[in-house]
């Protein structure tokens, strides 16, 4: 991460940052707690996506005029401050995806292909579609097994039951870092070390750990990091995975095309190295760009006070809502944060959802694109309220008020 | 009562109020007149897909007129059905198939209109006319 000053963690000036915040719904303040979906922009990322579409639009590793000089040198300091956020060994090891999804789709189909028929993926049964789904589709193609370590429900995972499924033909292990669902963090640096003494690999879906904490993979010593950009103040259609170089310089390219490649013949075409490699095609460049931007704001603030900040937001919203009779919070780890997910008994998580849109709040209901949890709790969905830094006590305070409100319309 | 008639009624019921919390108050009480399903006709077959919530229709045609009965587990979303079957149900199939459903919009709730996978109404309402689009084509 990036040293120097930070600027005192102050929730009033941050929020003036955010022009979106700034808005009515149905004639009420907007109060944005749908950020485990995607986060607002501040206006230095707005900034630098309109001042690369007015002055610095050009495409970039192939041109000689200094347009294409200037948007290609900017593009690769967006990877190096990413490289540094995530404290990773080389810049060749970020690469540019469109998002997490896509990061985990590279991984299941290039590191994939290293795998052989017998050899078994673990993941757990927290994880969003897009964190099951290709390693299903990987297994099914290669003929591997797909192993998931249960949780028990306050949302944790069982790591007794986590060791049992570790064998030698363990190949990946794939975890969520925070559930979106839940909040919960899962102990990533624990499980990096299990996988890698039965010689296996471990992804880390770092879509929600991205926006909430400081990030370091060395530490971590996770082989695959994946995150989305709109998820950390960055633009949507771009996002990393962070992988280790020797392993990434094993893997086969996912995609082919202009970029990722050395030299082309009809006979044969030789691949490009790290990290254009798995970069085929002209990418999201302004996406590149703002999501270096993003992170270069997100490295200037207190990260310390605004984990502090997120959790006594996402606590003290949970222990509002605990008051409430017939309640359920679902997820209540030990070790969580920023997310509160909630049930209530002969109250379908829709309605609730829609009349709190008609009070101004954004929350997100139905299963989260996490349908094996709901299925795990025996419930249609949730109710879920995720927090940002933008958040305030005041917004709880609204949502408390507005949450009894639709309740008592709807009993 | 034709269909156009049905609809001005209703786009009448929701002028009187301007707060969006007293239109859902009104929805939510309109969920209450819902024709019900026979609860043995509630199978997997007439869930309506594209719903957050478990929505089931039934249809059956008696002296050639569309006879729509549905539940469903999200109370605003039982509101808004009844709000069709109110405005389809007693109709010839032929004009429920190619009915201009615009209250819907009239009334302010257009957003429901959205294909975002939050919301059943396009499907709801889809659902409706192929029922009376079947019937008019086998009969």
């Amino acid at each position: 991460m990036t040293e120097g000053t930070k600027k005192p963690f102050n929730v009033r000036e941050i929020r003036n940052e955010f022009p979106a915040l700034r808005q009515l719904v149905y004639g009420k303040n907007l109060i944005y707690f749908d950020n485990g979906a995607t986060s607002q922009k501040p206006q230095v990322v707005l900034d630098a996506i309109n001042r690369y579409y007015s002055k610095d639009n050009a495409n970039i590793h192939r041109g000689v005029h200094f347009m294409s000089q200037k948007a290609t040198t900017e593009f690769e300091e967006a990877r190096i401050i990413i490289q540094k956020y995530l404290n990773a060994k080389k810049s060749e090891e970020v690469i540019f995806t469109k998002g997490t999804t896509d990061g985990i789709n590279l991984v299941a189909s290039s590191f994939g292909e290293l795998l052989s028929a017998g050899d078994e993926i673990i993941i757990t049964a927290m994880e969003h579609h897009s964190n099951i789904v290709p390693w299903q589709m990987l297994c099914q193609r290669k003929n591997l097994t797909l192993r998931v370590a249960p949780i028990n429900k306050k949302g944790e995972l069982i790591i007794e039951e986590f060791d049992k499924l570790l064998n030698s033909k363990t190949k990946l292990v794939a975890v969520t870092h925070i559930s979106n669902t839940l909040g919960t963090i899962n102990p990533v640096k624990d499980l990096a070390v299990k996988a890698h003494a039965v010689g296996a690999k471990i992804l880390v879906d770092g879509a929600q750990s991205i926006q909430h904490m400081p990030i370091d993979v060395i530490d971590m010593d996770c082989d695959f990091f994946v995150f989305s950009g709109h998820k950390v103040f960055g633009p949507t259609g771009i996002g990393v995975l962070y992988g280790k170089e020797a392993l990434l310089d094993r893997m086969p390219p996912y995609q082919g095309g202009g970029d990722m490649i050395s030299k082309v013949t009809f006979e044969r075409t030789t691949y490009n190295e790290l990290p254009f490699k798995f970069e085929a095609g002209t990418p999201h460049i302004a996406g590149g760009i703002c999501l270096g931007e993003a992170i270069k704001f997100l490295s200037g603030l207190d990260i310390v006070a605004i984990q502090k900040h997120e959790k006594e937001l996402a606590d003290y919203a949970q222990d509002m809502l605990d008051t409430f009779e017939d309640m359920t919070i679902i997820g209540e780890a030990r070790k969580k944060t920023s997310v509160v997910s909630f049930s209530m008994e002969g109250v379908h998580p829709f309605d609730i959802g829609t009349l709190l849109d008609k009070q101004g709040i954004a929350v997100r209901t139905g299963h989260h694109c996490t349908q094996p949890l709901m299925d795990f709790y025996e419930i249609p969905g949730t109710v879920r309220a995720s927090f940002a830094f933008y958040n305030t006590r005041e917004e709880v305070d609204t949502f408390i008020t507005a949450v009894e409100k639709s309740i008592n319309m709807l009993r | 009562m034709t269909i156009e008639k049905k609809q001005q009624e209703i786009i009448e019921d929701f002028e009187i109020f301007d707060d969006w919390m007293e239109k859902y108050e009104y929805i939510i009480e309109l969920g209450k007149d819902l024709p019900m399903i026979d609860p043995a006709k509630k199978t997997e077959d007439r869930l309506i897909p594209g719903c957050q919530s478990r929505v089931w229709l039934d249809a059956e045609v008696l002296d050639g007129k569309m006879q729509f009965t549905a539940d469903s587990d999200a109370i605003i979303t039982k509101g808004i059905i009844g709000l069709l079957i109110r405005v389809l149900n007693n109709e010839a199939p032929a004009n429920v198939a190619t009915a201009d459903l615009h209250f819907i919009k009239d009334i302010g709730l257009q957003e429901h209109l959205s294909p975002t996978r939050a919301n059943g109404l396009l499907s709801m309402v889809n659902k409706l006319k192929m029922a009376a689009l079947k019937w008019s084509m086998e009969n």
